[in-house]
């Protein structure tokens, strides 16, 4: 701990007028009393009537705050932030087949958004193909559908993939996915060490939250660590792992639980890679990370603000990374979907908007913000834009962009920080305790955690310590809205046609080939020599579809189903 | 056709409904069960025990896959608590055996101890007896893992296999404790990680100890070693039960008869303990005693609860 | 009627959605309320379901989803469950639906849905009232 940021004497004073204000606080409330019995945050962290700067006497400017682009990161990973350029505008977009898809993405493009975010329909975040009879009725229905190398082309036809960075969210097909887009990228010219992305690639918040399950966590995180491996030698511009807390947040954690559980398993990846043989300075510089901006706006800034310091901390003391590009947390931001309402849902915009700028607020470098629609279905062209645009206001017109962390030296935010990394600190002991994330994971201890969470706090809604304008205070029932997005039911057959002439056409002796050295590779030990990703890219583009690499993985791997314990 | 009969036929239908009113206790359920007690005897009972998280569910899921490679039907019982506060529950285990559902050779069903009179033995044992004329070859028992049922399952199966992982300091003194003498086999299950070794040895010398004050016939309760979540050790878990199955068939089945008359004695006492207080309760409502003044009168200290019973035993319903 | 008569329900969610956050929150409102819930969790194929039904015997089927792909899977419960003569095994449905949806799966034979935004205990009452344990089986 460094020297106090005020004097003996000052502190003295301030604790004595502290006191002096808090008898007037109490004198006055005989008269017209407190709201509310607690006051608390939408995690149900308590909050006190006034912070002053006795709550951060302890605290060392240098040390604990810093200046931005300097380590600890707490006032943000850049030097410049926003003053240079805005956050990336990234909306999360996919719908219906390919062609659908790929329309929406230059919708977007062409009304200023910066950086591009593809959604697969959940056959193909499961490991599906279109023709599998789990697939039934899901085609293109949450995301767009996509089984093979093809139908990958025409998803990013026309767009250039040098100049815009592609998000990919995708979790245990990650490795096959991001191998279609490598293979149809250089197919169309493109240099793979010129390409710029993300894909999500985070197997472990599925176990915990968002039950995208396909194999067991040892070889979910050895095919992880083969996609970070194969980043750092052959694509150096792209984000192997988007670290992410949005799920957990979206499945019930409370604000303290999300910055934990995904900061622990940045813990177990980094852990993986340094057991793989890599250096860490070799490869922390691609990791990025991925919050949740809820309701509650200075919780989550200080949730951001604490992230960035808690990962600085842990990577230069834990794990003795020496780069400081190593210590960033870069960070996706997305807007809560849990805390939209089908019931008056223009009301949405006003939710969105504030969390979006809490996001801005707390140092995000790309941000999606959901459509008024979204909590219905996919989003609408007509609400996306709104979406957009809301993003684009906060950015040129209301002037937040113009100082960098201007909520710091907040009593209030900072001490708010500084409570997120002690009480998340604990949890990561705790988890330490416990011997590492996979073994908590097999004890549902973190499924529980969140579970007992979401069920708190959906009593506290009910009990109406919790307000939800629309639902549980001046409720109000559900409008049809007039811009509602409909998936064709005839894609589905279409789909399962295109991806059957597709494997009729293709050369079997060398898809054939290429599956057998796939195989020979997963089987081996894990290594670079048995990397999954040059076999992948060239299985791909021998014709491979994605159920087909998957099935291969879950023959080999065997294959994971939830815990599923209360 | 009956109800017996299409349970008899095996009819899912019909046997989940009856299942349901034995766990109810539904006094209608008794004729039903009569008529099918000669049909039962042909199935074999594998009963599971062990602390929850151990992998009960797991192995289970494993092991049914094995039977079910050699033409074996299988039924299963497993049981999940009930919550001591609502009643309710939450029967989780069957999400393990997913890949069961559709397998017309396999019937699974979750149970909730309730903690009713008669204890859950006497409903596992009536559904034991149900699966076993419905024609299921082997029957599998999951227990929740904790108090009196992990002793009580030894009377209702033919084989127990107590089940434990590594790194559970007080687990195995839990089996010192109480029942070391019930497992027939003791599975070391996650059996990758660290502490397995020891927790074997400690297996070992508690196996000897107990052999040595309460032997089980001659019979030496091997440990396997499985990671059931990667299906290894199940083979080797097929056939240590193979081999206490044959150890039970040996010299004239004596060794099975020893299981059939414990299993009978406690199905016996369970029926007649049931029936017996069924009998009173009814007569005390008939007769119009108040057992609330009773109750009453026991908290003011005026009476004790063994002057009551005798008082009611001997003078109102004899 | 016997007194311990339990109601016995399943949460299940068909389709390929990992989304159980309410589908948790539901099966412990429901064992809270004094249910025995069987929970078979995520990525249930509607014939999974109905044969896990039928050999609970359950009383209630719940079907949580947010996939969008309930225009299949819903009315396909129905249909097995018509196939295998439990068609007095009633069948709510929960999660997101398109307005114009929740007639055609009424229609269907589903008899409620519950929109975000119910209560729980308003559920637990709906079920209490609209669903009753079975008649015991006589030899």
């Amino acid at each position: 701990m460094g020297k106090r940021q005020f004097s003996e004497s000052a502190l003295e004073r301030m604790e004595k007028e502290y006191q002096e204000w808090q008898a007037e606080y109490r004198k006055a409330l005989q008269k017209v009393p407190e709201r509310l019995e607690r006051f608390s945050t939408v995690s149900d962290l308590e909050v006190k009537p006034l912070y002053t700067p006795l709550d951060i006497k302890d605290k060392n400017y240098s040390e604990d705050i810093g200046f931005p682009g300097m380590y600890p990161f707490t006032r943000g990973v850049q030097s410049t932030m926003y003053r240079a350029r805005h956050w990336t505008m990234r909306m999360f977009a996919g719908l219906g087949g390919a062609e659908d898809t790929n329309e929406r993405f230059h919708y977007l493009i062409n009304h200023g958004e910066t950086g591009l975010s593809t959604a697969f329909d959940f056959p193909t975040l499961m490991g599906y193909d279109t023709e599998s009879p789990l697939a039934r009725g899901e085609c293109g229905k949450c995301g767009v559908a996509i089984d093979t190398i093809d139908d990958m082309q025409r998803l990013f036809a026309n767009i250039n993939l040098e100049d815009v960075t592609t998000s990919m969210t995708i979790n245990p097909p990650a490795s096959v996915i991001w191998a279609m887009y490598i293979a149809n990228a250089e197919n169309e010219g493109y240099d793979r060490k010129r390409l710029g992305g993300t894909i999500q690639n985070d197997c472990l918040k599925e176990f915990i939250a968002q039950k995208t399950l396909m194999l067991p966590p040892d070889p979910s995180l050895r095919l992880v660590t083969d996609t970070v491996e194969f980043g750092t030698r052959e694509v150096p511009r792209w984000n192997t792992i988007s670290i992410s807390g949005y799920h957990i947040r979206e499945a019930g954690a409370t604000a303290v639980q999300e910055l934990a559980f995904t900061v622990y398993d940045g813990i177990t990846y980094v852990e993986e890679c340094l057991k793989r043989g890599l250096n860490v300075d070799d490869f922390a510089g691609r990791l990025s990370y991925f919050w949740n901006s809820h309701i509650d706006f200075f919780e989550e800034i200080a949730k951001m603000r604490a992230g960035r310091r808690m990962w600085a901390r842990i990577m230069k003391e834990r794990f003795k990374a020496k780069n400081p590009r190593s210590m960033l947390m870069r960070f996706h931001t997305q807007t809560a979907g849990c805390s939209l309402t089908a019931q008056e849902p223009y009301n949405n915009v006003v939710r969105t908007t504030t969390e979006a700028l809490a996001a801005i607020f707390g140092g995000t470098q790309s941000l999606h913000t959901n459509s008024l629609d979204e909590v219905y279905m996919i989003p609408s062209e007509h609400a996306v834009l709104i979406a957009l645009r809301t993003q684009q206001i906060l950015a040129e017109e209301v002037g937040v962009t113009n100082v960098i962390d201007p909520l710091a030296g907040s009593y209030f935010v900072e001490a708010l920080t500084d409570k997120m990394e002690e009480e998340a600190t604990a949890y990561i002991r705790k988890l330490d305790e416990m011997g590492g994330m996979v073994a908590a994971i097999e004890k549902d201890y973190p499924q529980m955690e969140i579970a007992d969470a979401a069920y708190h706090f959906q009593q506290q809604v009910e009990k109406g310590e919790k307000v939800i304008i629309g639902v549980n205070k001046y409720p109000s029932t559900r409008p049809e809205l007039e811009f509602i997005l409909r998936i064709d039911p005839e894609l589905e057959r279409r789909q399962v046609e295109r991806t059957q002439q597709f494997k009729q056409k293709r050369d079997q002796v060398k898809f054939q080939r290429a599956m057998d050295e796939l195989r020979r590779r997963c089987e081996g030990p894990p290594c670079w020599e048995n990397n999954v990703m040059p076999a992948l890219i060239d299985a791909v583009r021998a014709g491979a579809t994605e159920q087909e690499c998957c099935d291969l993985y879950r023959d080999v791997f065997g294959v994971y189903t939830d815990p599923g314990t209360f | 056709m009956g109800i017996v009969d299409q349970i008899l036929a095996g009819d899912v239908r019909a046997t989940a409904r009856v299942l349901r009113d034995i766990d109810d206790q539904v006094p209608t359920i008794h004729p039903i069960l009569k008529q099918l007690y000669p049909h039962t005897g042909k199935a074999f009972i594998i009963g599971f025990t062990g602390s929850p998280g151990v992998g009960k569910s797991t192995l289970v899921d494993q092991l049914t896959i094995h039977y079910r490679k050699q033409g074996l039907t299988v039924g299963i019982l497993a049981v999940d608590p009930t919550s001591p506060f609502t009643g309710g529950a939450i029967l989780g285990d069957r999400i393990r055996m997913q890949r069961h559902f559709l397998d017309d050779g396999v019937f699974i069903r979750s149970l909730a101890t309730r903690g009713h009179f008669g204890g859950l033995t006497k409903s596992t044992n009536d559904m034991i007896n149900v699966l076993d004329a419905m024609g299921k070859d082997i029957i599998l028992v999951e227990t929740v893992g904790v108090g009196q049922d992990e002793v009580e399952i030894a009377n209702s199966a033919h084989t127990t296999v107590l089940v434990t992982i590594p790194g559970m300091g007080d687990e195995v003194q839990a089996i010192k404790a109480g029942i070391m003498e019930i497992g027939n086999i003791f599975v070391v299950n996650k059996a990758d990680r660290e502490g397995s070794r020891k927790t074997i040895r400690e297996l070992m010398n508690l196996i000897e100890l107990g052999l040595r004050h309460q032997g089980q016939n001659g019979w030496e309760p091997p440990i396997i070693q499985t990671e059931a979540i990667k299906s290894r050790g199940i083979e080797e878990l097929g056939e240590a039960i193979q081999k206490h199955r044959d150890f039970l068939l040996a010299n004239d089945k004596s060794n099975l008869r020893d299981v059939l008359v414990k299993r009978a004695r406690t199905q016996l006492l369970e029926v007649l303990k049931e029936e017996a207080l069924r009998t009173l309760m009814k007569r005390i409502e008939t007769r119009g005693i108040a057992l609330d003044t009773l109750v009453d009168q026991i908290v003011e200290k005026s009476t004790d609860p063994y002057s009551v019973v005798q008082d009611l035993l001997n003078n109102e319903l004899p | 009627m016997n007194k311990s008569r339990k109601l016995r329900i399943l949460i299940a969610k068909p389709g390929l959605d990992g989304h159980d956050r309410g589908a948790r929150v539901i099966a412990r409102a429901f064992r809270d309320a004094g249910f025995e819930v069987v929970y078979t969790g995520c990525h249930q194929t509607p014939e999974q379901i109905v044969s896990t039904a039928i050999q609970e015997d359950v009383d209630l089927i719940g079907l949580s989803i947010l996939s969008g792909a309930h225009a299949y899977s819903f009315p396909r419960v129905i249909e097995l469950l018509k196939e295998n003569n439990a068609e007095d095994i009633t069948v709510i449905g929960g999660g997101i639906f398109p307005l114009e949806d929740i007639p055609v799966l009424k229609e269907a034979g589903i008899k409620e849905i519950f929109e975000p935004g119910t209560k729980l205990h308003e559920i637990c009452a709906w079920v209490d009232q609209n669903v009753k344990p079975r008649q015991a089986m006589v030899a």
